[in-house]
């Protein structure tokens, strides 16, 4: 029979190549399963994060004139002087007032007060968005009928209903409705002042407006659609600004209200960052064991005459083409996924969250899949580039070299893929720096923990132990061993892990305050200087004790050193901080230190002499954002009075204290005539003594606003509750990734210690004896990664605390009780699970089958 | 009859650590074409060393090599490859099928690497001629070892190979089947033109080719009467 003579062409194209890499990856479908779920969980949690970004983002963009109310608002903590009247009325009037402040208020129903936001509103506001109220028609009545709206929420908790009173300051309103939502109030200041609206037009009646009152003026305006919003930002703001007001636009303040909570999405990208990054480990790892196995195909091909190029190819096509389905279906998930966040964090969001699916986030996510599976996998892809032919002749294992310069490569590609990746999550060219950094130290120190440890074993070996107990121990040492591989697969995703924790617990602790017995947990605030005596006569008859009476005098700064703040504004060179030119100062003045502060540079002057500049001491970070050190000049401008100051001391201050802290501290001596208001503070043993104190209080001086630190520590633990489930939400990932890497690496030994279980199993080594072997080296490699992993992530949580979180750092025992014994115990069971099949069959079936 | 291997004072060392082992050592010889050739020697003489570096899958440390008018010695690897893929086919003692493509792919594989339209058909052809007709598409792990030996027959020759290297091509078999192994590869020999170069400890077989090179530490053994030394 004569068979038939090929046609050739010039050789074979990409189309040969595809099809090659399409029949090998459909038969190795399985091997690729722990590299498709790297990625797709690595992807689907970046997705969800980014995804959920862009909506949050748009959907604030979206509602931003809803969010305000009106196009734009012109505020100010003075009644506008003549200058802002007259720019309010180039502007064409405002349409809408509104006069805001906390106070407290009492129900005489039931006889309770509560810290409320008093809204005074005038002239038909919100223009956009709706005044939601309960019954629906209040909302258009409640300002000609004299009446007030009450936050939905404390009617339902006082018992109050339409019809009954409310007393704000000293004017009785009948209660209109219940206040369902606003424009304007957002609903994490709103659990600690409910909003009350009452027509602006009977402010004056409540007698609430008083020297040192925190009041916000604020004007709202609707503009023409013609009329550009940043034109307005640009030319009105700085005009404004001279006269201590400010003008927001309704985009202005949707994109701030965007940033706020761009500095949570960046925590939670960081962690989607991490389980991504792990994924990444789980890519190598899958990819390391795959070709491997196809390296013999590979040296049969090259035989065949096939280039390098050509077989190099084909495993890369196959890659990205995997890369691709997995970019896929993890933005599919991801996707999928960020709709749980709108339940999870529920009325933290600012807006209504309408889901949606950015284009950019989806292109993100897929091209994401097929870079990182060909950044990752090149390394481990590179043997098929230096493979011998030699090797289908040959059936010993050769370690092919490789070119030390290409391996270079590929780790730099690596490493600025990391940097631009978390560059691009973090918008921190410096945190990104220390993040690439952590990185190659983390495996630095592991893979010199792997190496150290196997040296020690070599050269301590106890030589007098049983054959199971030395034979494990050689597993971990000899030729092909895979203590390195283990060790950094085990301690980088532990390290990873465990550093998610601490940082959560660093988050979480520097956020939450613990209620101290003895510091005070109730703050009286706006007590007028006259009032101060009868106040604080009030506690003491209730037979608790003032612990403070702090004296508070504001002012705003109007010129550091030669300079005036209106100089220093048009400076666009300057590195001063804009809040430090903007602020109004709430000063104190005393003569010691008090327990939160510490004298840090400087000497602490007690009390003012009575000529020169007043030696004032500033706190460390004012001194950091103003850019002043002791010995340079601050003038401020006291109500009207310029005083001259000199820097003479400056002090570390710890603001997590649950107490008064000030970044201005004045000698005593020079304010006690300035107007001035005082904060007194006391401590309640309960709720009842509580309630009874704010009752008196705000019956005899309806002025003065009273927190109850009790129950905002319970505003903000629920708060941090549901933040912390997201956070978890995301760790979970982190952990499903880890688990993914560890099924990997150990699969990665699994080639070369089930040859050696077969060999021993066939010079007649009973079950037990293979499985001990197996349990201990898994056991010493399980101990050692994870260990090693806690101990890094330890240092490394240590320093983020010190040096990013600024807090002390008490780490938490839980990853040692819970991550190391767990992490030990599942590359155990991985470990042992891979080895069952050799105990169960016939050592020439298990050899025949893992040699194909 | 023109020559299709030339090797001429060929020399192969392996270095591990300080020490240098030499496996090859002056070894020079010729094959015609259309010849059937064994070599044959004891564990460890060299042989499968001196058929790789004979196929081009390696490089001599001195001597030379030319094969089908051309020297190895002077060539990149690509261009080995390129060599390998339209001059030489190859059977290994353990098969050496690539697992994951079926019998018929694994016979296109040289083929399609050529850029052939009709390597399928030639494929199907071959597999046909070994007595696969039914094993298209089965994958290795799905035959028997006979079986597979024979799909990489077809596989050697479905390029149309000047010259085949055979490693052990009987090795891994029993007797019967080895057998009719032997008879296919001399078969197809015949039928095709292609010059054979067996590596094998099986006199037997190694007594069925035309000339005997017998390898004995890296040197050739002289005075065969079968060989025809150069």
């Amino acid at each position: 029979m004569e068979i038939e003579k090929s046609k050739t062409t010039s050789g074979p194209g990409i189309n040969w190549l595809l099809k090659m890499a399409w029949r090998d990856g459909k038969a190795s479908s399985k091997k690729l399963i722990l590299f498709m779920a790297s990625i797709v969980l690595g992807i689907a949690a970046v997705v969800s994060i980014q995804s959920f970004g862009e909506t949050l983002k748009d959907n604030i963009a979206l509602q931003s004139k809803s969010l305000m109310g009106a196009d734009f608002k012109i505020d100010s903590n003075n009644p506008p002087n003549e200058e802002v009247l007259r720019i309010m009325d180039s502007l064409g009037g405002y349409d809408g007032r509104e006069i805001n402040f906390p106070s407290m208020v009492a129900f005489p129903k039931n006889e309770t007060s509560k810290l409320v936001q008093v809204r005074g509103i005038e002239g038909g506001f919100p223009f956009y968005g709706v005044l939601e109220t309960e019954p629906a028609s209040a909302a258009n009545t409640y300002e000609e009928s004299g009446a007030a709206l009450v936050d939905a929420t404390v009617m339902l908790q006082l018992g109050i209903e339409p019809g009954d009173s409310i007393k704000v300051g000293e004017y009785t309103f009948p209660v209109a409705g219940s206040l369902k939502s606003i424009p304007g109030s957002n609903a994490i200041f709103s659990s600690v002042a409910p909003p009350v609206v009452i027509p602006f037009r009977f402010i004056e009646e409540t007698e609430l407006v008083q020297t040192g009152s925190r009041i916000d003026y604020e004007f709202y305006f609707v503009a023409d659609p013609s009329v550009s919003m940043e034109q307005l930002d640009r030319e009105v703001e700085p005009m404004l600004e001279l006269q201590e007001a400010d003008l927001d636009t309704h985009t202005s303040t949707s994109e701030r209200m965007g940033r706020r909570y761009e500095n949570f999405g960046r925590f939670l990208n960081l962690v989607a960052f991490i389980a991504l990054l792990l994924g990444c480990v789980g890519i190598a790892s899958a990819i390391h064991i795959y070709i491997k196995e196809k390296l013999r195909a590979v040296a049969v091909l090259k035989c065949l005459g096939a280039t390098k190029r050509q077989t190099f190819l084909i495993y890369l096509l196959q890659i990205a083409g995997m890369g691709l389905l997995g970019g896929i279906a993890g933005t599919a998930i991801g996707l999928l996924l960020q709709q749980l966040f709108p339940m999870l964090l529920g009325d933290l969001l600012p807006v209504d969250v309408a889901m949606a699916f950015s284009p950019r986030v989806i292109i993100m996510g897929i091209l994401l899949g097929i870079f990182m599976s060909v950044l990752f996998a090149l390394y481990p892809l590179m043997n098929t580039l230096y493979v011998s032919p030699l090797q289908a002749l040959r059936v010993q294992e050769s370690d092919t070299p490789k070119s030390r310069k290409a391996g270079l490569l590929v780790l730099l590609g690596i490493f600025l893929f990391i940097f631009l990746f978390s560059y691009w999550l973090l918008e921190d060219i410096q945190y990104s720096l220390a993040f690439v950094a952590g990185i190659f130290v983390t495996f630095s120190i592991l893979a010199g923990v792997a190496h150290l440890f196997m040296q020690a074993i070599r050269k301590f070996f106890p030589s007098s132990w049983g054959f199971v107990a030395r034979q494990s121990l050689k597993n971990l040492f000899r030729p092909q061993n895979q203590t390195l591989i283990l060790v950094l697969a085990i301690g980088v995703g532990t390290f990873l892990i465990s550093t998610l924790y601490f940082t959560k617990d660093i988050l979480l602790a520097q956020a939450s305050v613990e209620a101290q017995a003895e510091s005070p947990n109730m703050i009286l605030l706006d007590v007028q200087s006259p009032q101060a005596d009868a106040v604080a006569t009030t506690i003491r008859n209730n037979d608790l004790k003032v612990i403070d009476n702090i004296p508070i005098v504001t002012m705003r700064i109007h010129s550091i050193g030669d300079r005036t703040v209106n100089e220093i504004k048009k400076d666009t060179t300057t590195f001063i901080r804009g809040w430090i030119l903007n602020h109004e100062f709430r000063v104190t003045y005393r003569d010691s230190l008090v327990a939160s502060e510490n004298l840090q540079e400087g000497t602490w002057t007690e009390v003012a002499e009575e000529s020169g500049r007043i030696p004032i001491s500033i706190s460390d970070n004012f001194a950091n954002d103003a850019k002043v050190g002791v010995g340079d000049h601050i003038t401020f401008n006291v109500q009207g009075v310029l005083t001259e100051t000199i820097v003479g001391s400056i002090r570390t201050v710890d603001w997590s204290q649950m107490q008064m802290n000030f970044s201005i501290v004045f000698p005593k001596g020079v304010l006690e005539e300035a107007p001035q208001f005082r904060v007194l503070t006391t401590t309640v043993p309960d709720e009842t003594v509580s309630a009874r104190l704010q009752q008196e209080l705000v019956r005899n001086f309806p002025n003065i606003s009273i927190i109850d630190i009790r129950q905002v520590l319970t505003v903000v633990e629920g708060l941090l509750n549901k933040i912390s489930w997201l956070i978890n939400f995301m760790a979970f990932f982190s952990i499903l990734t880890g688990i993914i890497v560890l099924l990997g690496a150990v699969r990665t030994s699994k080639y070369q210690r089930v040859r050696e279980s077969v060999l021993l199993r066939t010079l007649g080594a009973r079950s037990n004896q293979i499985l001990k072997i197996t349990a201990l080296e898994y056991f010493y490699l399980g101990v050692l990664g994870s260990l090693s992993g806690i101990l890094l992530s330890l240092i490394s949580s240590e320093l983020l605390a010190w040096l990013v979180f600024d807090t002390p750092f008490v780490p938490s025992w839980v990853p040692f009780l819970v991550l190391f014994p767990g992490i030990t115990l599942l590359v155990l069971a991985i470990g042992m699970g891979n080895s069952m099949g050799v105990i169960k069959s016939p050592p020439l079936e298990v050899l025949r089958k893992e040699v194909r | 009859m023109a020559k299709i291997l030339n090797v001429h004072n060929l020399e192969k060392t392996y270095t591990s650590g300080s020490q240098t082992l030499t496996v090859l050592q002056n070894i020079s010889f010729a094959i015609e074409e259309r010849e059937t050739f064994a070599i044959v020697g004891p564990s460890g003489s060299g042989k499968t060393t001196l058929l790789g570096l004979c196929a081009g899958l390696d490089r001599p440390n001195a001597g030379t090599i030319e094969l089908c008018g051309t020297q190895l010695n002077n060539l990149t690897e690509d261009e080995r490859a390129l060599l390998r893929n339209r001059n030489i086919g190859f059977v290994f003692q353990d098969f050496q099928l690539l697992p994951t493509l079926t019998a018929l792919e694994n016979v296109a594989v040289p083929l399609e690497l050529q850029g052939a339209k009709n390597a399928a058909k030639i494929g199907m052809e071959l597999l046909d001629k070994v007595g696969l007709a039914n094993r298209f598409h089965h994958y290795p792990s799905q035959l028997s070892g006979g079986e597979q030996q024979r799909v990489a027959v077809a596989r050697a020759f479905s390029n149309r190979p000047s010259i085949l290297f055979a490693d052990e091509p009987t090795g891994n078999l029993d007797a019967e089947t080895g057998e009719k192994v032997e008879a296919l590869l001399f078969e197809l020999n015949k039928e095709a033109g292609t010059t054979l170069v067996i590596v094998t400890h099986d006199i037997e077989l190694a007594n069925k080719t035309q000339n005997i090179l017998r390898l004995k530490g890296g040197k050739i053994v002289p005075n065969q009467k079968e060989a025809s030394w150069k």
